[in-house]
This record gives C-alpha cells, structure tokens and sequence, in this order.
C-alpha cells in the first residue's frame, strides 16, 4: 500500500511533520511504513518556459536554438529535442538547477544530474527543457507524455512559475506493510484516520453530497438485482449514470491517481480508480447497454465454462467462482475481473456502478486457480466492510456530478445479507492496565479511543466500534489500541514475577549435547540437512524394494520430486555434505548430524509418525572403521553405557560394505550400525575415497543413559599381567575370544587388551596371529602366582577347545 | 706464629676458591685446604706444640678460618651450580613460533551455537526447553493459535501438507498449545525446533529453517514483563549496551502484538550497510497471548495471561555471525563449519 502524504493531507489538513517523522510516528502506532520517497528529490530551480522563437543551430543539423520565456526575462537554451514547436509550453530547468533522472529513463543517479549554463557546439545555452524521464517520472502515469521528446504542457500554463508544483511532484510517497487484520488500511482514508489518531489531529471525510434525489428516474427503474449464491456475495449495490461524457479527468485528481502509482486514463475509469484507492473499495463500471434483459444475477459458473474478461483473454471457470451476469450472460467474474462483453469503451452512454462485498477467501482461490490476479481481488480477498460499499458508491456518483461527466439517477438497487452492526466491547479499565503493566489515565484512552471513532456508552460501559474495524473483537483487540497509542516505547520494562519453578534442559537433549561434544573432541563438525528428500534416495543407498526405508511420509505439495519425502533413513544428508566437500578437493573430512528421521505407523499417515533423532557420524581420509568404533565408544562410555556393548558383524545394511558392517548392540538391543560404506554407494554420491559411517539410534542410547557414577576405589594391591600369544582360524572373532577370557577370566580379570594382530606369510594360510595382554588383580590382596596359574590354565583350555594354538 | 699461618691460609684458600670455573677444581681446593692431609689440618696437628693455656684461642682462630674457607667454598658452589643450570636451559631454547601440534577438534554448527546461546539465557530466567512435533496437525499449526481456515496464511503457497489433516510445521507455535494443554501452569518453556515453509532456495529463503518459541503463562503477567523479558535477552545475545525498540504488529495468537528491533549491534544504532542504513534491526515478533488462544488449550483468560514470542534461529545466526548466504547453513562445507 502506497499514498502520498498531500493526499492524506487532503483529510488530515493541519497535519504538520516531516516525512522522517511521519514515518516513524506512523510505524510506532502500527501503520508500519517501510520507506518514502520525495517526488521532487533532485528536482531543483525548474520553472515553466514558453518557447518563444526556434532557430536552426548553425553548426548542427539535429540540435536547435530556443528563445524561452521563463517569466520575467527570455534565456536562450539548444535542444536536440524533436518535438518542440513555437509557442510550446515546457519545463525548463535554470543553470544551477538539478534534474532527476537521464532522458532514457534509466535507474536515477543518488544525487541527480546538475543542469549548467554552457556552450553546446558552439552556441550559449543557459538552461535545459526536460522530457519527463528527466523528472524522474515514466510516461506509466503521464501518458500524455511523448515516447522520445520534451514533455509539453498545455498553454494556461504560466511561464515562470514553478513547474514542479504545477505538475504535483511537491509531494512524498510512503510505502506500508498493512498487517492482514487491518483491511480498513487498504485506502487512503484508512491511512488518513491512523495519521489523525497518530498526530492527534482532525480527521475529515470527504464531503459527499446525496446525488440524483431530482433526477426523474431511479435506478431501480433500469435495473434489478439478484443474488444466487449468498455465501459468496454478501452485498451487491448498483446505480446507474446516464448522458455519460467520456474525458479527461482534472488535474487535482490525475495528480493523486500519479502519486498512487496509477495511470489516469479517462474520467470515468478514473473515478472507479480514485474511489477504490480513497475508501478501499473496489468498484466496477458496465456499459448499461450491453445488459441484457436489466437484470444483474450474481451466481457461480459452471464447470468448464469459459469467459473472455476485459483484457481479451479467455478463461477457465469451474462452479465455486462467481460470476457476474444478466439477463442472458455472463459479463463479469466477480471481484476479479469485468468482460469485454460489458466493458466501457468511449462511445457508451449509460454506466452502471457496482460496488459489491464477496466472501474473501473464495476470492483469493478464484484468483489463484484462473490465474488472475488483479488490483480489486487483491484488496476483496481480505474481506471488506459491507457498510463502506455504499459510501464508495456514492461517493463515485457524487464525484461523477462534479466532474461533470453524467446524470446519476436517483437510489440504489442494494441486495445484501444483514449488515454487519456495531460491536460493543465492555470496556474494563482497570483489567486493560493490569494486563499492559501501565498506568494509563481514564481520560486518555477515552482520547484515544475518540480519534479511532470508537465510541462510549455509559450507560452499559461499553465501547462501540465502528464496522471497518473488523479487526477489534475483545478484551484484547482494545488493550492494544489503548497501549499502541499510549505508545509501546512507554510501557514499562519490568521481570515476571512468576512462580514457575525447574528450567533447564531434558535428559534426552543433555545427552544429545554428550553426542556433540564427543563427535566434535574426536574431530567431527556438525552439520544440518533438510528433512526432506529425493525419493531417489532409496535407490542411492541401494535400498531393496521391500525395504521398510521405503515407506516415507509424501508431501502432498512439494517444491519438486527432490524434497518430496521425509527421511526415514538419516545418511542421505552426510553422504551429499561429504560428497560437496570431496568435489571441492576438501580432505578428510569428519561431519555428524543430529536430526530426526520420520517414521510413519501406517500410510497415508493418519497419527503423528515416530520423530526419532538419528546420531549420525560420517568421514573419509584419515581413519578406518576402528577410527569410527572408537567414536561411538566413547560416546556410549560418556553417556554411561559402559558395560554389555558388542558387535554384531551380521547387520546386512545394503549400502555398507558387506564385510565391514556391524550392528551396535547394548544389553540385548540394536543402537545403531556402523560401517564401511559400500563402493556402488560411494560411486553414487561421487566420493572417490573410503568412507566410514555410524549411525545411533538415539532413543535407544536416551533409555539406557545415565550420568551416575559410583566411585569404586582405587586398587591398593598390584596387577599382575600374562601375555598371550596365539594363531587363530580366520573365521574366529576377537568378539569370541575376548567374550570366552571373560567368562573363564573371573571376577580376577581386570582387562583383556589386544596388542598385536598380524596375518602373512609367516602365519599358516587361513590363520591370523593374535596376542593379548591380560591383567589380574584381586582387590583384597596380592595376588600369588598360583592363583593366577589356575585362572590361566581355565583360559588355556577353553583356547585349546576354540582349537587355538598357542605360539611358544 | 699461628696467626700468620693461618692467615697466609685463608688468602690462598680464597684466590684458590676464585680460581675455580667448575666443580671439580673446586673439590680439589676443598681437599687441599679442608682435607684430611690438607692445609688446616697439619696446623691442628701442630696444637700439641701449643701452651695449655694458648690451646682455645688458637683453636677458636683454626675454626674461624675453617668456617671462612667452608662458607666460600658452598657461595662459589651455589654460583658454579647457577652457571651450569643457566648454560644447560640455554642450550635447550627452542623456536617457540614452529607450529603447534595440530588438536584436530570438530566445530559446532553456527545455528546450534546461537541455539545453545538461547537456551543458556532462557534456561537461566527458568525456562524450560521442551520440544513438539514437526510433523503437526492442522489443529496445532493453525486453529488453536487462533489462525482460521480460510486464513491468507493456510494457503497452499506457504505450507507442506501431507494430507488434509496432518503437515509440516510452518511455525513452533504450536509447541505452546501442546504445553498449554497438559495444563501444567504457570508455564515458563522454550521450544526450538525445525519449522517449514514452501519458499524456494536462496540467500535469504529455505524450505526448512529453525525457530525458538518462547512461552510464559502465570496470572500476573503483563505486556511490561513481555518488553522487560525480551530486552534482557537481546541485552545477554548482542551486548550489554543494546538497546531494543518494540514495534506495534498483528500475529493471529498474540495480542497486542509486537516486533522487537535490537540496535544494529554493527555501528552501535548509527545507521550502516549492515542495517541498511536504519541503525536498528528486527530479530523477533511476540505478544500477549490472545485469550481465545488460552481458552482453546483449555486455560481460563480471566485468572491467567502469559506472553508468547518466536525467533528464527537462522536470522538470528547470520546476523550474529555475520553469515551472508543461508545456503552456506545447509551445504555443510568443512570451510564454512570450520570459522565457528
């Protein structure tokens, strides 16, 4: 919503301010104003000129020598321009003086273009004439204007004065962002009546006198009107204009249709134009002879049908828009857009006003499903005042009377729903300052509420609001117009004394910070990908066609087939960020994620799915798959998962290498996977070194998590260690063998590390040599050589029974 | 006779002390003048010459030079030990500018850093960090915050839906009415979260992007507790010396409603590229929650209020951290991740 400040001057005359203040004074009571714009910026010592007497320029044949009257003195100016005759009026800006833009109406310069007195081929020339480019306008709003050429004004023009007045450029353009409730701020008076409440100063409505009480016919006599779908039109007024003259609107109101960024174009499209900006009420004009059988009916399309509107395009209807239709046909879609069958054109003689409110929201879908988007439906789809449409309306008429353009016949034909009343709010003074925090006096909000036309019953305390503003319904809606006038910079700034106890984090995001805090000391970088996803995912990861990953939760409206689905499986995002990394010559890069993947329980989903947050760890360069075991250990020992981890090398993801995968397994329940990732995978996500990957199911880890920690001593008794050096079948884990020292170890085993693994030459074919260190300790005593002997002969035998030997 | 002696011992023993540059020489001076077979000791042997009557006084004067020599002997000790300390640790000097040993650490991404910066703020006033589901119900995203059917806002151009009743979150507002209906009160909580929106990629836009909603439900609560709340965050995010402006604005679910500008922590309020030349730059937008909001959820308006406000992480990290492209948020390159 634009509006310039001389027409909002037009209803708020003493309004006095600075364009600064006015916006920053609009912008704290809510109008919120995102920029202005001065119209004569850089426009300076620019008068009207009277070309007195042409000459050709001796020296060149394009340019010629001007003798220009500006007022009290001739000067002579040399011009290239071509449109320029004897006696022409024009703009002429003086030596000295500074034009806004270049004549090809390119961007305008920050500080203009200064205009000097100087020697053009040879010839004095002490001024410029300016097209209207150079004034920093288009021929969009003066399309009067010539296409290449001085802009030539008309000769009651008076030489010397200013002609930057004259053409309305003394003038500012503020720009709002109206917040959806405010529909009331879609017009100039909306603006108006905020600007007076802000300013606290008198707000005047136009003057609208009553038009065609004398006329010998009443618009009833000429039309009658029906509304079919009620629902979607809750108001429909028509009145009728005869003896229509088609012509030039006056200056003062081209000026404001300039200034509101609209191109005037005659007087009665005008008006239409001039009233929908003033009241927000967007209106339409038909030629009253095209109306078959003078009835309007206001009824939905029918599916398939098919309308030519007035800019010659034809369009697609179906049954929920409405249309506008006589006797016969139909001749406009309604709240959108007129038809060429119906349209004004500059032999007509007889108009018909419609000033209708529609059901909003059907209006925003119409729009969007033709596709037509259009000034009126922009400013129907936000709901108007059924009560203003008869204000505009007549306000049309009364403005047709004094341009002098037409006979306005006598009434309206108005079908409408029950009007909408006045709403009466109660108005609880003392609960509206204990709910701000402030103090604001009785008498004020009572001046407050005034200049917004909200009134006050005493009798019943209640306040009665006017019916544009649809917005104030409650308690609240009053609160705030109370404390936006007060002014939020004056409300005071205090703490909550609330009694609400704890804060702080949950257990699940504390651990969550455990995840990050050791993905980062091991030299993991977090990163975040979208949740949604490629359905090509699956095949990226090799996924088998019945492989539960495939059931995702489909947007219905997605920004296209690569966001279409929510992720069930979290690599994706990793795999694509180390892919990017990789191709940008990156190396070893180590990234996780925390995110959740999206589980449905059934689809079409039905519930809220299973929201389970993934830790997931991925690198390449600089490690291999016991760099990633170690990771996730460390993490689980810091999360208090200490004891009952192991590995299931049987874990069977298709888009790990088969060899070099293993579940996580934890008391009995599967954590996650880690593992090396699968060549075909790699390939697919162009990634040219090994990559290790983990994933940890983290509400698995979250169940099992603790920060307890029990102190156990330190041992007072010394360990003793034995070495064991063994060869071993391939096929024999260290998983096993750890797992049988353990059990046969005892409560004296303290550790079972590995110190030495070797396959080769020296090792018989299908065996690989293994060694360990194991530490005994009883923490009662020292230990004495039998005791260990007789653990240690256990462990031999059970080697002896896996038919491992030892080597001496 | 004595006296002489032992003075001509003395002055040796002390140019001879001198003379020693290391440890060694040293010890032998010590020998020669200390020792068994040394110079002080064949005088003491010669103390059965002396009168009986003379034997204290000159053996007083043997002790007073033997405790001269041993005094020196440990000064020029000390000193000879200093030196060679001195020499070893100047002979161990290293470059101290080579290079460190590299502790290769991973970084935390910009938005969980300005997130954990929030929740460190809030959970200190006594929030509570809770979270809701990204994959809402129509209910929660739109109708209990107050946002009805045919709102501008529901329109299919700005929200993912899955079917007619279940969608992305466009907003974690809807976090607060799940809070509001466990009917635990007073409520003082905060949720981030991911929230969804059908914008195209690019600088400025992302399909999926990250809020923190803020929520305090008590019975006495006002709009000034809203302004003192928010300015103490935005004091503790951008700097002690912030300064907030609070704007008037509409959202469905709060009213009155407001957005809050912090001073362009850039050029301090002056007016910069950074601010566009403003001085001033908006971070968030909150209200009072609308009493309708708190009947829905099953909250009696009349004996509580409570305040609402949403920030977008993102916003609040590319401002911070003066991140000029949100894209660089979701590509994850190492070279990005690396500077937080």
């Amino acid at each position: 919503m634009n509006t310039s400040l001389n027409w909002i001057k037009a209803y708020v005359p003493d309004l006095d301010c600075s364009d600064q203040e006015f916006m920053d004074r609009m912008t704290m009571t809510g109008t919120k104003t995102e920029s202005y714009r001065r119209l004569d910026k850089n426009l300076e010592k620019i008068v009207i000129g009277e070309v007195k007497k042409i000459e050709r320029h001796p020296d060149a044949d394009k340019l010629i020598v001007c003798q220009v009257n500006i007022g009290n003195e001739e000067i002579q100016i040399v011009t290239g321009a071509p449109n320029v005759n004897e006696g022409d009026h024009v703009v002429v800006v003086l030596d000295g003086g500074k034009v806004a833009g270049g004549h090809d109406g390119g961007p305008l310069p920050e500080e203009g273009i200064e205009i000097k007195a100087g020697k053009l081929r040879g010839v004095e020339s002490y001024g410029m004439m300016c097209s209207i480019e150079e004034l920093g306008s288009t021929r969009d709003v003066f399309p009067d204007a010539p296409e290449d050429g001085l802009y030539i004004l008309p000769k009651d023009t008076v030489p010397g004065t200013d002609a930057i007045e004259y053409l309305g450029l003394h003038d500012t353009v503020f720009e709002y962002e109206i917040t959806s409730n405010r529909v009331d701020c879609y017009s100039v008076l909306g603006i108006a009546r905020e600007a007076a409440a802000s300013f606290d100063k008198d707000f005047h409505m136009p003057e609208v006198p009553v038009t065609g009480e004398d006329a010998a016919e009443s618009a009833s006599d000429r039309i009658s009107v029906e509304i079919l779908d009620r629902d979607l039109c809750t108001r429909y007024i028509a009145r009728v204009v005869t003896d229509v003259h088609i012509g030039e609107s006056p200056d003062w109101m081209k000026k404001r249709l300039r200034s509101a960024g609209i191109r005037p174009i005659n007087n009665l499209v005008d008006i239409t134009n001039y009233v929908m900006m003033e009241y927000g009420q967007p209106m339409h004009a038909f030629d009253l002879s095209t109306i078959a059988g003078n009835k309007i009916i206001v009824r939905r399309a029918h599916d398939g049908d098919t309308f030519v509107t007035l800019d010659g395009n034809e369009r697609k209807l179906d049954s929920e828009v409405l249309m506008i239709c006589d006797g016969e046909k139909e001749v406009g879609i309604g709240g959108i857009m007129g038809g060429e069958n119906s349209m004004i054109t500059e032999d007509v003689h007889e108009v018909l006003f419609e000033a209708a409110t529609f059901n909003g929201p059907n209006i925003r879908k119409s729009a969007k499903r033709i596709g037509l988007r259009t000034d009126a439906s922009g400013i129907f789809e936000k709901g108007l005042d059924a009560n203003n449409a008869m204000e505009a309306i007549n306000r049309a008429c009364a403005l047709v009377e004094e341009l002098k353009c037409g006979k306005v016949l006598k009434g309206a034909v108005d079908v409408h729903e029950p009007l909408p009343e006045r709403k009466r709010i109660p108005f609880e003074f003392e609960r509206i300052n204990e709910f701000l925090g402030t103090d604001i006096k009785r008498e004020d909000m009572f001046s407050y509420f005034k200049r917004l036309e909200i009134e006050y019953d005493e009798s019943t305390n209640e306040l009665i609001c006017p019916t544009f503003r649809q917005d104030l319904l409650g308690f609240a809606d009053i609160a705030e117009e109370a404390a936006r006038f007060y002014g939020y910079d004056k409300i005071p700034v205090t703490l909550p004394q609330s009694g609400a106890e704890g804060g702080g984090l949950p257990f699940k995001m504390l651990i969550e910070n455990v995840a990050r805090d050791v993905a980062e000391y091991t030299g993991f970088s977090q990163c975040m990908s979208y949740s949604m996803e490629s359905p090509k995912v699956f095949d990226r990861l090799l996924l088998p066609e019945d492989a539960p990953e495939r059931k995702a939760i489909k947007i219905s409206n997605p920004l296209g087939e690569d966001f279409s689905v929510m992720r069930t499986i979290i690599l994706n995002g990793l795999l694509t960020s180390l892919s990017v990394n990789y191709n940008r010559r990156n190396t070893a890069v180590r990234l996780y994620e925390l995110g959740n993947i999206y589980i449905p329980a059934e689809l079409p989903l039905k519930d809220y799915p299973d929201e389970r947050m993934q830790f997931a760890l991925a690198f390449y360069g600089g490690g291999n798959f016991f760099t990633m075991k170690g990771v996730v250990e460390a993490f689980l020992v810091k999360a208090g998962l200490k004891e009952g981890l192991s590995y299931n090398p049987d874990n069977k993801k298709s888009f790990l290498h088969p060899g070099r995968q293993a579940e996580i397994v934890y008391d009995g329940a599967v954590l996650g996977y880690l593992g090396e990732l699968h060549p075909l995978v790699r390939k697919n996500y162009e990634l040219g070194e090994r990559v290790f990957v983990a994933v940890i199911d983290m509400p698995e880890v979250v169940s099992r998590a603790t920060f307890d920690r029990k102190f156990k001593g330190i041992a007072k008794f010394p360990a003793v260690t034995r070495d064991l050096s063994m060869v071993v079948n391939k096929d024999i884990s260290a998983g096993d063998i750890e797992e049988m020292i353990k059990q046969r170890g005892g409560k004296l085993l303290e550790k079972t590390a590995l110190f030495d693994i070797y396959e080769g030459s020296q090792i018989k074919e299908g065996h690989k040599s293994m060694a360990y260190t194991l530490t005994f300790r009883n923490p009662e005593k020292t230990l004495s050589d039998d005791e260990i002997n007789g653990v240690m002969k256990k462990i031999l035998n059970g080697l002896n029974s896996m038919g491992i030997e030892l080597r001496s | 006779m004595f006296r002489e002696r032992l003075e001509t011992i003395r002055a040796q023993a002390r140019k001879q002390i001198e003379a020693s540059l290391d440890l060694e020489k040293l010890n032998a001076a010590r020998v020669e003048f200390l020792g068994k077979k040394g110079e002080l000791t064949a005088v003491l042997k010669g103390m059965k010459d002396v009168k009986a009557e003379d034997r204290p006084k000159v053996g007083q004067m043997v002790n007073e030079a033997r405790e001269e020599i041993e005094r020196s002997l440990e000064e020029a000790k000390r000193r000879l030990e200093k030196a060679a300390m001195e020499a070893a640790l100047a002979s161990e000097t290293i470059d101290v500018t080579l290079p460190a040993e590299e502790v290769k650490m991973g970084h935390r991404h910009p938005n969980q850093i300005a997130l954990e910066e929030m929740e460190r703020i809030f959970t200190g006033l006594g929030y509570e960090v809770v979270e809701g589901p990204e994959v809402e119900k129509d209910y929660y995203n739109f109708e209990a915050l107050n946002i009805p059917a045919d709102h501008p806002a529901k329109d299919e151009q700005d929200t993912f839906y899955i079917n007619g009743e279940m969608l992305l979150r466009t907003q974690t507002s809807g976090a607060q009415v799940h809070e509001m209906e466990k009917g635990r009160l007073p409520i003082r909580m905060i949720s981030p979260g991911r929230v969804y929106r059908s914008d195209e990629v690019d600088a400025t836009h992302s399909p999926c992007f990250h809020q923190v909603e803020g929520l305090l439900i008590d019975e006495k609560v006002t709009f000034s507790d809203l302004k003192g709340t928010l300015t103490q965050f935005a004091k503790e995010l951008f700097g002690e010396d912030t300064k907030v402006k609070f704007r008037p604005h509409h959202f469905p679910f709060t009213e009155p409603s407001a957005e809050m500008d912090v001073s362009c922590f850039k050029c301090g309020g002056k007016g910069c590229r950074f601010c566009k030349g403003e001085g001033w730059i908006e971070i968030l937008g909150c209200g009072m929650v609308h009493p309708h909001v708190l009947e829905m959820s099953g909250i009696d308006p009349l004996k509580y209020k409570g305040f609402a406000f949403g920030v977008g992480l993102e916003r609040i990290a590319l401002l911070k951290y003066e991140i000029d492209d949100m894209r660089l948020m979701y590509e994850n390159d190492i070279r990005f991740l690396s500077q937080f």
